[in-house]
Order: structure tokens, then sequence, then C-alpha cells
């Protein structure tokens, strides 16, 4: 079974159309990127499909299950993870402690009021943290850790809610080029190992031709191409609308033209 | 029937008019500050107090010289010119410190300056009402309707309207006005182009502070300059600039005129409650449109919130309770009664800032109304006492429960909104709450309050009602402390750090932020309550903003960003009160100077001071 489908998506700011009918689906592990022009549309699909917004029309199935309407908080429960733009981290708790309030939440203990909450699945949160590479900093508040860090501790937060589907919202923006191919490729891994579909918006083409599946391109709200990397490469479409851009959808350097 | 008189409806609708105009000219000071600048500034008021007296003082000698309607209105002008240079003296020496302030401290700091003007401006003016000179050739009331109706009024309505006029020229026409509306639009994007910033704000004050000044002045003919103007106006801008939305010139105009006229009639249908009307409307308001009529959304997040991060538990804290539990007890034995009862009102207090420290220490949530529940819980405690004959044992329980359900109340309308505007409508809770001690009479004794509140025979000596404070105080402190550390302290902590993110784990926000309204509530109604017993009498005060801002101070003076902040804050604002009150009459000044001080030295607090310290050495 598909594991999110978007039909029909339609979303307009006043007389501007952010999004109009735009359909595609993500399949469990597999990693979609949409990318498109600045303006084109990305973070308004992207906030619908997180909840962030509401859609004229359309509609939004995970797993069958029609979220279209649902807060982000029933998205959570429903199994959507996300990352943001700017990471969102809780900065007066330690690394493990913002895994742990994700796993209490999880577990809907949040109006506990009693036992106290850094002592609730610290193992299994740092379980986590060590699977993107931070257990050592388990008990560093996330204040004082390097961005490129606390994005990584963003993601672990997102996969402690078990999620079927990751939304990653330009995931390597703010980072060095080396961090941003060694999280892209910790994603791809975890994706495929436990199944998760990823939808990610991106604006470094390395990262998108290097790490998606399929890559979609939006271009004034509309779906203008889709499909593989090499054949969103060759698209006279996308190639108009990335025009003065072109080195962008260049092959990475080091592999040979297609 | 009176009510349905043309001409009475017509006079009502007129004052209700010159009013409304009196109020926006005021209020549109107010709003174009914050729009720029982004602080709400709480010592408008008292420039509008200064605006009054200075033309009191000012405007008759100026007519012995030459008695005509021109010296009458240069006077006024002149006195808000003076008001003006007041406002830039203000921005240079402190505001232009603070814009980058959490909004907590840019309050408080403001606040500070309302209270230094107090002690000042009965220093200068002298400690009388003073009442100003009618306006030359404006004396006679012209005849509307067959009712006589004051001609000044009449030069007021058309005020309001002139004002908007030339405020709106020069926001369209001059590149001053260009630079106000940009910066009210996009602060940063302004600062990046290179426009000197210290120019504009300072600009922006005098016209601010003129406009205070102005609509101080014009009130010399209507009534005598007093010295509790400053906080009754403040009030009624705030009202008038969140239900117009901040920083919106024509939205203070509009909410003006309809709170002139909600204030002419509502005298009709509250008789003596024109305030909680006018209070209602802007919990109406804001419930319906929580950015106001005209406002916007802040596109700046509420990444300013400072508060409590996670620390490792303290070594040994079980024998540093079990010290203080001994010290608690063993301290009758060397106290005399009147150290006892200094004892108790401070751990009354400390109770009642860290019921605070839940809001705003781990919720983020700037309560500028917390005395709202503290005097929830003492008016409770003693209407139970007066009206239900109960004994202390029962009071005491239905005061925190009176104000449990009142901040659940209050909380339901205020988790909604954010920032500065959950500030404004936690304080209009309280100010609400505040008018209805006052004015209903018949229940709740108005100003004189309830007397005759007095603790059981068993706990009725100094000794033992310390020690029954003592121990309640303990218990919910502890308690507080339990609920900060446990899941549900973290939620409320993760909603303030990113609100995006708690979502995006699930958390319910608003559901968590009500909760913590309530337990905060309840914890105050408590230190209320037991405050009622100390005292043996409630009055209207308990519920008035400086008890708001006492609890405040006391959580800034120890530290906004620990948990024993508040106790050691209550401990030592109380004590040095008990000390330097007694010895000047300037206490207010002397009080408002230590906060400003705090504000700019001194952000961490005593206590956060020595934990930074410790950090900063390990």
């Amino acid at each position: 079974m598909t594991l999110l489908a978007v039909t029909g998506l339609h979303k307009s700011f006043g007389g501007v159309m952010a999004a109009r009918d735009v359909d595609f689906t993500v399949e469990r592990g597999e990693m979609l990127a949409i990318i498109g022009p600045n303006g084109a549309g990305k973070s308004t699909v992207f906030n619908m499909v997180g909840g962030q917004l509401r859609p004229d029309r359309g509609q939004v199935l995970l797993d069958a299950h029609d979220i279209t309407h649902a807060s982000p908080q029933k998205r959570f429960r429903r199994g959507v993870g996300r990352t943001f733009q700017v990471a969102q981290t809780f900065l007066s708790m330690s690394a493990a402690e913002n895994v742990q309030m994700a796993l209490i939440s999880c577990h809907r203990q949040s109006n506990g009021l009693w036992s106290p909450a850094r002592e609730r699945h610290r193992e299994k949160a740092v379980a986590l943290l060590s699977q993107v590479g931070m257990a050592e900093a388990a008990d560093v508040p996330c204040s004082a850790l390097a961005y490129g860090d606390v994005k990584r501790v963003e993601l672990a937060i997102a996969l402690a809610g078990e999620p079927k589907l990751l939304l990653m919202d330009e995931p390597t923006a703010g980072m060095a080029p080396r961090e941003r191919a060694e999280l892209m490729d910790l994603t791809g891994s975890i994706a495929t190992s436990q199944g998760i579909g990823v939808l990610f918006t991106e604006h470094d083409m390395d990262v998108v031709f290097g790490h998606a599946a399929r890559v979609l391109v939006l271009l004034r709200g509309q779906i203008i191409a889709a499909g593989t990397p090499d054949e969103i490469r060759q698209d006279p479409q996308v190639r108009r609308a990335y025009l003065g851009d072109e080195h962008a959808l260049e092959r990475p350097k080091g592999l040979s033209p297609a | 029937m009176l009510a349905l008189d043309p001409s009475f409806l017509a006079v009502q609708a007129l004052s209700g008019l010159s009013s409304a105009s009196s109020l926006f000219i005021t209020a549109c000071g107010l709003t174009i500050v914050f729009g720029v600048t982004r602080i709400v500034n709480f010592a408008h008021g008292s420039l509008y107090m200064i605006g009054a007296y200075t033309a009191a003082t000012l405007v008759p000698r100026l007519l012995e010289l030459s008695f005509g309607p021109v010296t009458f209105w240069a006077g006024i002008l002149a006195s808000a010119l003076i008001v003006g240079i007041i406002g830039v003296i203000i921005e240079i020496l402190l505001l232009r410190r603070i814009y980058g302030a959490p909004e907590l401290f840019q309050l408080l700091a403001t606040f500070g300056v309302v209270l230094v003007v107090q002690d000042l401006v009965v220093q200068v003016f002298g400690p009388e009402d003073i009442l100003g000179p009618r306006a030359p050739g404006l004396r006679a009331p012209v005849e509307i309707l067959g009712r006589r109706f004051p001609s000044y009024e009449l030069v007021l309505i058309a005020a309001g309207p002139i004002v908007l006029g030339l405020v709106w020229l020069l926001l369209r026409k001059t590149r001053f006005g260009v630079l106000v509306r940009a910066a009210t639009q996009d602060r940063d994007m302004v600062a990046s182009l290179g426009v000197n910033q210290a120019m504009l704000f300072t600009g922006t004050l005098f016209l601010g502070a003129f406009l205070a000044g102005l609509g101080g002045a014009l009130q010399i003919p209507r009534v005598s300059a007093n010295t509790g103007m400053d906080l009754s106006i403040i009030a009624e801008a705030f009202v008038v600039t969140v239900v117009g939305g901040m920083g919106s010139v024509p939205g203070a105009f509009l909410a003006a005129l309809i709170i002139g006229q909600l204030q002419a009639f509502g005298i009709l249908i509250f008789p003596k409650s024109t305030l909680v009307v006018v209070f209602l409307l802007m919990a109406v308001v804001l419930a319906i449109r929580p950015y106001g009529l005209f406002g916007r959304a802040e596109i700046v997040g509420g990444s300013h919130a400072v508060g409590i991060a996670s620390h490792k538990p303290l070594p040994g804290r079980t024998y540093i309770l079990l010290a203080v539990m001994a010290a608690l007890a063993c301290f009758p034995l060397l106290a005399d009664a009147y150290l006892l009862k200094v004892a108790t009102e401070i751990l009354i207090f400390a109770l009642f800032a860290f019921s605070l420290q839940l809001l705003i220490g781990v919720g983020g949530l700037v309560s500028f109304g917390h005395a709202a529940f503290f005097g929830l819980g003492a008016y409770g405690s003693a209407l139970a006492v007066k009206w239900l004959d109960m004994s202390m044992e029962a009071a005491l329980p239905l005061g925190l429960t009176l104000a449990a359900l009142g901040a659940a109340l209050i909380g339901a309308f205020v988790v909604r909104l954010s920032g500065i505007y959950l500030a404004m409508m936690t304080l209009a809770a309280a100010q609400i709450l505040y008018a209805v001690a006052f004015q209903w009479v018949d229940v709740t004794g108005g100003d004189n309050g309830i007397v005759g509140v007095w603790p059981s025979s068993w706990a009725g000596g100094p000794v033992p009602y310390y020690l029954l404070t003592a121990a309640l105080t303990l218990v919910a402190v502890l308690l507080l402390k339990r609920i900060i550390d446990a899941p549900f302290g973290y939620a409320l902590r993760a909603a303030r750090d990113s609100e995006a993110r708690a979502e995006a784990i699930g958390l319910k926000v608003r559901q968590h932020r009500w909760l913590a309204f309530m337990i905060s509530g309840a914890a105050a109604g408590l230190a209320g309550g037991l405050y009622a017993f100390s005292r043996g009498s409630v009055d209207p005060s308990l519920l008035g903003i400086s008890t708001s801002v006492d609890a405040l101070t006391m959580l800034l003076l120890g530290g906004i960003q620990t948990v024993a902040g508040p106790l050691v804050g209550a401990a030592v604002l109380h004590f040095l009160r008990d000390l330097i009150m007694p010895l000047t009459p300037l206490w207010r000044l002397l009080l408002g100077l230590s906060i400003i001080a705090m504000v700019l030295i001194f952000p961490r607090g005593l206590v956060g001071t020595v934990q930074y310290w410790r950090e900063e050495r390990a």
C-alpha cells in the first residue's frame, strides 16, 4: 500500500496560486525530493503535508487515512516525523532530554506531574542518539552544540516517534558541504533499514541528485516534472525553469555524464 | 424613560466622543512607539500625567502674563513639547539599552520609570491635586437639544480627528513618517538599509511622548492633575492599542471610538462597572482576533523567552532540604513577634512568586496580572469567612479553589495568545477583578475591603500561624518543584523553547499551558488566602497592578533562570522594603531605580548570577 498519497492539492494566498493540482506519492523506504526555484511553492506543499497549512482543496492520505485536516499533533500520532529548515530543538534541555521529551509525548505521558522527566526513556533516547552518532553528546545542552550536531539531534527527535513518513524541510541548509552528505547518507540508510518514506525539499542539487530516488519539480505551484534524478536532469522544461543556473543540474563531479 | 430621551442620548454620545478623542491622542502615541521600537511603554501613562501637571502649572502663569485663547493653546502645546523632550531623555537613558531584551524585562524596566515618576511628580509639583484653568473663550456651555453641554468638550471631540489627520500627514508625507511605517512593518529590513536607527527611535519617542503629553495637557480644564492618572490612563491606553492592533494608528482611533461610546452608555447598564465593560470588550476582541482589529501576527517568533534550563540535580539536596526545614522550624525560638510576622509574609510572597515562576520561567508565559489569582485566593477566603461563616480550615481551600477556577477561566482566554498580547490580556483580567472588588461594594466592601478575617484559634498566635504558613508554603513549593521536573514541566519548557517542535512531537501546547495556569493560580490563591488570614483583612490593592509587579520584581531580583530565584527574591525584596520604607518617603523612586538597574546590569538576578559564576568556574 502507498505510504503517502497526495491528490489535487490546491492553495492560494490572495491572488497567488502557491499550489495547484499537486499529485504525488511516497512509498515506504523511498526518498522523494521536491525542488524548484524560489517561490515555486515547495514550502507550501511541504507545510500542507506537515499540517502547518490547510489546503483549499485536495487530499492527503497517509496509509489510506485522510489526514488533510489533521493538526500537526494528530499527524505525529499517525506516524509523521519532521525536521525544520532552521533546526527546532529544545535549547534549554540536553540532547538526551530532547529525545526523551519526544518519547514521553509518544507514550502520552506529558501530563505526568510526579516522577522526574529526566529518568524516563533515557536508554531508548541514548540509543536513538547513537543511531545518529550523537551518543557522546547525550548530556550536552542543545544550546552548546554545533549547528550540524543540532540537526542530527533533531533527526533523532523526529525518529523517536517511530515515524512511517519523515518530512525534512531543507535538511542541509546552513551546514558545511561534508556534513550535508553525511547527514543525508545517514538519513538514507535509516530510511531504507526501517522502511521510512522520506519527503524533503532541498536547494543543494548535489544532495538532491545524490540521495533522492525520485524528484518532483515545482514551478509556480505546479509539478512540471517528476522522475528519477537522471530523467529530471534531461528534462527540457526543468532546464528552462533553472535557466541561468544550468550548472546546478549537472552531474556531481566524479560521475560520468549520462 | 430617561435613557430613551433623544437629547440625553445625544449628550451621552457626545461625551463618549470627547473621551474617545482624549483616549485616542494618548493611545496613538503608545501604538506608534510600539510599532517602531516593539516596546510596550508602561511609562506612557506617566508621560500623560507629567503633561497634565505641567500644563496645570504652566498655563495659569502664562495666562497671567497675557490672557487669551492663544496663550492657553500655546501653553498646552508647550507642555506637550516639554513632555516630548522628557520622552527623548527616557529613550536615550533607558529604552535604547533594552530594545533587544526579552519583553518581560522591557515591561518591568518601563514600569520602573512609572515608579520613579510617581515620586518625582510629588517632589516637583507637590502632593496636592492641581486644577487647571478653564479655556478662555470656551467657558460658556452650548445648548444641544435643550441640554447644556460644555463647549470645551466639543473642541476635544474635534481634537481627535485633527490629531489623526496630522499624524496621517506626518506618516504619509514626510521621510520620517515613511521610516516609521517601514520600521513598523519590518524593523530589521529598515536597519539593514542603513537608516540611522538611533535618530529614528529617538524621533519616534519624541512623537509618542509629545502625544501623551498633549493628551494629558488637554485634560486640565476637565479634571485636576492627580497622582493616580498614570495607571488609570495606561490601562485604558493598553486596551485601545490592543483592541485596535498594536502598532496601528487607525486601529487605535476605531478602538478609542468604540471604547468611548461603551463607557458613555455602559454607565446606563452597569452604573458602577464601566471598567469591566471595557476590559470585557478587550477579552472578546482578542478571543476572536488574537492580534486586535488591525494588528498583524508578529513576524518574529517567540524566541525571546528566557527561563529555567536543565541542571544536574544538586548533590546532597536531601540534606539541604532537611536543613531548610530545620531552620524554618527553629526560627520561632530565636525571633520575636515582629520578626515572625515579617517571616510569615516573606514565606507567603515566596510562594506567590514561585507560582509565577511556573508560568514565566518554565512556560515562558509572561503573565502580567498574577495578582488576579493572589487576590482571588485572598478574597475567596475572606468572603467565605464573612458571608458563609466558614472557619479558616474551610476558607483556605475555598480561596484556593476560587483562584484555580479564575485561572481556568482567564487561562482559557489567554492560552491562544502569545508574547505581549498575553501579557496585556492577563493584566486586563486582573484589572477587571480589581474593578469588581472596588466597585461591588455590597459584597466586597469596596475600597475598605473586608476585615475580621482571623485564623482559627489553634493557629491564632504569631508562632502557630508562622508554622502553619511555613508548612503549607514548603509543601506547595516542593509540589511545584516536583511538577517542574516532571514530564509536564518539561512539556511546558518544550513549548516555550520551540512551539513548532513541541507540536511536531505531538504535544498539546494550549492544553498544557491551560493546566499550568490552573496549577499556578491555585498556588497563588493559597498564598493569597494565607495572606488574608495573616493580615486579618483584604482590600482591592491585593488585585492591583503593583501586586503583580511585586511578584515580577521578586522573580527578576532572584533570577528567572533559576528555581530558587523567586524564593530568594521574595525574601530580599520584602526585607529591603521593611528596612527602607520607614526611612524615606521615596521608596517608589528607589524601587523603580533598582528595577531599572537590575534589568540593565543584573538581568540574571541574585541566584542566577551565583549559578553563573559557579558554572563559569567549573
